[in-house]
This record gives C-alpha cells, sequence and structure tokens, in this order.
C-alpha cells in the first residue's frame, strides 16, 4: 500500500511558484529521502503535506485519503512533521509536559499522563526530564522531545525536515539510531529531507534528488551506495560528499 | 618557522552559584603561518578558546593564561583601547551564521568598507575599489550589484562569503574561523571554504578552524586539535586523524555515518568514560 503519495504537485508562495510537477509514491513502512541544495524545493514539499504551505495544486495523498487544503484533524494523526532546528521549534516557555500534552488536549484524548510518560520513554528522554523547559535540555534531548512531540497522536508517516543537521556529529548518531529503532518498532514511513547524503545512506531505502524545484531523479539507496546515480546533477552532490567523507 | 601565537595554559573560567565552572582547562598550541583545525563537541570549549584569543570573554567570565602571545604582543597585558587596534586589522574571525552576524540596516557594500575604514585612512574611491575586489576574490560574481543589496536579499552561502570578505579586507595576520560552513549547504560549504583556503594560502596568514565536523577539518588543516571538555586529548598531523588513538576521537570518528553506510546501529559515544577526570 502507498502510505504517501504526491501527484502533479505544484507549490507555489505568492507569485511565485516552488516546484514543478512533484511525483512521489511512498510505500507504506518505506523510508524515503529528499535531497538536494538548499532552495531546491525539498523543504517545501513538507510544508505542503504538512499543510503549512497551503497555495498548492495537484493531490496529496496520505494513506489513501486525499489531502485538503485546510486544517485537517484527522490527517494530524496521520502525518506529522519534526522540524530542523530543535532550538526553535519548541515553545520556550512552555514545559516538555505542556508541549507533549497539548496534541492531546486538541484531539481530545484522556490518559494524558500516562502517554506523555509512554512517548517519553520511547523516544529515551527520562522522566526527570518532564517538567523541563526546552533552555534546561541540551541540543539532543531537545531534538529528542520534537520527535516525542510528533509521535503524541501515534501517526504513521513523520515527515523530518534535517532533524539531524542542528546537531554535532556525536548527537547525530544518538538521533539517528533513535529515529531507525522508532521506525522499526511502530512500523512508521519517514519522508525525510537533507543534504547529507551519508545520513541517507544510514537511515533510507530510496531518494529522490530535487533541483530548482524538480526531481531529478528517484533511486535506491544500494545504488547511491555503489555510487550508480544517472543524473549529471545528482552524480555531482554526490562526489562533493565523497570528497569529504575521508 | 617564526610563531605567530603562543599560548600556555589558558584557562577560562565563569562563576555559578555552585562554584566556578572552568570552561577551557588549562591547554597550550603554538601557531606559525599554517592552518590548525580545533575540533570537539558542543561544550568542549573550542569556541571559548577562540573567543580567548581576541579577548571577547566579558565578565563575570575570566580569562587566565601563562603566556597568550600574538606575534610578539601579550594579548593579556593589552588595555581594551589596544585590542580594538589589533581585532580586524591582525587577527580576525569569521562567525558562524551570517543571518546574525551581519548589520542589517547596512547594505553589503558600506559594512565591509567600514571594517577597512575602521583601521585606516583612504581615499573614498580606493576604498570602493578594494570593496569591489574583494566581493570578486570571494567568488562573487556581480560584485558592483551585490555591494547594494542588504544583508536579507542575499542567500546563506553568498552572506557568508560577504563576511569572509569584511573579515579579509583589513589583511589579518591571522583568521579565527568558528564553524564557518555549519549553517550552509554541503555544496556551498565546500566552495566557501576554497576560498578561505585560497585567500589563507595566498596571503601567508595562519588559520585557526573551529569545527565539529572531523572530515571538513581534516581536509581543511594541516594539524588537529581534539578538544573535549576544556581540554586537549589529541594533537595530531591531519592526514593521521584517522590513525587517532584517544577513545574520544575515535569515537566521534566512529559515529559518523558513511556515504556507504552498511552498520545498522552507530556507535555512540559512552561519555562515562573518560568525562570527568
Amino acid at each position: 500500500m502507498t502510505a504517501l503519495s504526491l501527484k502533479n504537485l505544484d507549490i507555489s508562495y505568492g507569485d511565485v511558484q516552488i516546484t514543478h510537477d512533484v511525483n512521489l509514491d511512498i510505500a507504506d513502512g518505506e523510508s524515503f529521502a529528499l535531497v538536494g541544495e538548499s532552495g531546491s524545493g525539498k523543504s517545501t514539499v513538507l510544508k505542503a503535506i504538512a499543510g503549512l504551505a497551503p497555495e498548492w495544486t495537484g493531490e496529496i495523498t496520505v494513506l489513501g485519503s486525499p489531502r485538503g487544503h485546510g486544517i485537517d484533524r484527522a490527517f494530524s494523526r496521520q502525518c506529522q512533521m519534526v522540524f530542523q532546528d530543535p532550538y526553535g521549534s519548541l515553545h520556550p516557555r512552555k514545559t516538555v509536559d505542556a508541549t507533549l500534552g497539548e496534541a492531546l488536549t486538541i484531539h481530545g484524548i484522556g490518559d494524558r499522563s500516562a502517554r506523555i510518560e509512554e512517548v517519553m520513554t520511547s523516544v529515551g528522554l527520562d522522566r526527570k526530564f518532564r517538567f523541563r523547559f526546552p533552555h534546561q535540555l541540551s541540543g539532543g534531548q531537545r531534538q529528542r522531545v520534537a520527535i516525542a512531540r510528533a509521535l503524541m497522536l501515534k501517526p504513521k508517516v513523520l515527515l523530518l525536515d534535517e532533524p539531524t543537521s542542528a546537531l554535532d556529529v556525536s548527537v547525530q548518531a544518538e538521533v539517528l539510531n533513535l529515529l531507525k529503532r522508532l521506525r522499526r518498532e511502530q512500523n512508521l514511513t519517514f519522508l525525510m529531507v537533507t543534504h547529507n547524503l551519508a545520513v541517507v545512506s544510514f537511515l533510507c531505502d530510496r531518494l529522490a534528488v530535487m533541483r530548482q524545484g524538480r526531481i531529478v531523479e528517484v533511486a535506491d539507496v544500494a545504488d547511491l551506495k555503489r555510487g550508480d546515480l544517472k543524473d549529471p546533477y545528482s552524480r555531482e552532490l554526490m562526489q562533493i560528499s565523497a570528497a569529504h567523507a575521508t | 618557522m617564526k610563531k605567530l601565537l603562543e599560548i600556555e595554559n589558558l584557562r577560562v573560567t565563569f562563576p555559578t552559584p555552585r562554584g566556578d565552572l572552568e570552561v577551557v582547562r588549562g591547554i597550550s598550541f603554538t601557531l606559525g603561518r599554517e592552518r590548525l583545525g580545533i575540533v570537539g563537541e558542543s561544550g568542549s570549549g573550542k569556541s571559548m578558546t577562540g573567543r580567548s584569543i581576541l579577548q571577547l570573554i566579558r565578565a563575570p567570565g575570566r580569562v587566565t593564561a601563562d603566556k597568550l602571545v600574538f606575534d610578539g604582543i601579550d594579548l593579556l597585558k593589552q588595555s581594551e583601547r589596544q585590542m580594538r587596534a589589533i581585532r580586524g586589522a591582525r587577527i580576525s574571525m569569521v562567525m558562524q551564521d551570517p543571518k546574525f552576524s551581519l548589520n542589517p540596516v547596512m547594505t553589503i557594500g558600506e559594512q565591509i568598507a567600514e571594517a577597512l575604514l575602521t583601521h585606516q585612512k583612504l581615499p573614498r574611491r580606493e576604498v570602493n575599489s578594494r570593496m569591489l575586489a574583494m566581493l570578486e576574490s570571494v567568488r562573487i560574481a556581480d560584485p558592483e550589484r551585490v555591494a547594494r543589496l542588504y544583508p536579507h536579499e542575499v542567500s546563506g552561502g553568498m552572506g557568508q562569503r560577504v563576511m569572509i570578505a569584511m573579515m579579509l579586507i583589513p589583511e589579518p595576520d591571522l583568521l579565527i574561523a568558528d564553524e564557518p560552513t555549519s549553517a550552509l549547504d554541503v555544496s556551498v560549504q565546500a566552495q566557501v571554504l576554497d576560498i578561505i583556503d585560497e585567500l589563507v594560502k595566498r596571503k601567508g596568514m595562519g588559520l585557526i578552524f573551529i569545527s565539529h565536523d572531523l572530515n571538513l577539518v581534516s581536509s581543511y588543516c594541516d594539524r588537529i586539535l581534539v578538544m573535549n571538555t576544556g581540554e586537549v586529548v589529541e594533537e595530531c598531523r591531519a592526514g593521521e586523524l584517522m590513525a587517532a588513538k584517544h577513545p574520544y576521537t575515535r569515537g566521534l570518528i566512529a559515529s559518523i555515518p558513511r556515504l556507504d553506510e552498511t552498520r545498522d546501529e552507530l556507535p555512540v559515544l559512552d561519555r562515562s568514560a573518560w568525562a570527568k577526570a
């Protein structure tokens, strides 16, 4: 079954059209990466799916049901997003408890305390962090809170916007391991935006390379590992990454 | 080789309600006209080391050292006024994020010119031509147009190149680059570092490159210091980084995913083993 399908997706901000004719089919349980340089429109695709960029035409379908342009509670339960910067994406004056509990209140779900503790355990956050504020946590702990927040409604699809690029390599490894474990345990589907091809190689099954709002290539991660991408631009990206990895 | 910078037993301390916290704990190194990389995680004291060279640590923070000498000048004995003559002109620093480090209400051209005029009197025409030449040397294709733009009108990569231009126009002897490319894309990252590298080589400057990215540091530096909890745990030639011996360095190297990743799980640092000596 397809978890997420995009058809002829054109996204605009005002008069500027950001993406052109994006088509993707992501299978249930798959981990898919969108790569490309800044300005290629990769984050915009995630925003449109999450409902943060409402000016789009085409079709967005998540787990068989099409998405409208407005706020959609049923959709929020299926699909959640984790943002790039854990320093900016958490409300500075809300405790971890308030951040995690908000989604439950909005959706009228009870059993608040037990669910918060359950999610905190699954992302590896100790109970003692529950009533702390974001500024009392390290970058890696904050990103765990951001992931926990996205998991509160038990979604099936996670949209990840550069989830580790603001973190140190050692903390990045912890968060990547966490994402891999969560995907296995909860059978999640990932759509991840990144410019780090090594992260794609670790976490993903397939990738799409975007440039100037268009997808130029869709490939298996096995092809990436073999260095077997076809499009000249993908090859260029791969060479830059290879030059820095020793 | 003549030493550009000599540091012995540098310590940076901040008072906290629970007693003094030492964030840099007695580090020593010397630098010639070469490229030195300082790597470590956040909180390892690498940025504080860079800042203490420029005397940018404000009270209540305290900097002490047995020796902190730049080109024969004892930096610890300089007054604030004397330091201002050194900052920018002799030692300058490229900061991490162009979005927060450029003045949003000045055009790019004005800001670069200001960096030059602060340190020397020059006729306007010469300032202008040097400013444009500098923008060109950081590979900005259309310097006259870019000079008239404001920082929010340029991309992150271009903003970072503007900042490099601003830092290099007074022709300093030592450039401290504190995570100069962390806010940028991989493709732009390489460009920016190549520019720094080329300018440093051409002008025979010293470079201190502070970063948490081991691969990046090892490909752009001659020598590397690895820092953890305020101390230098390992010093090696850049080419020998992969043969590093200290468990902390080995742990950092192992935690980086590779392009042809086959490990199912990435090793993470066991901090209990060597933190808190």
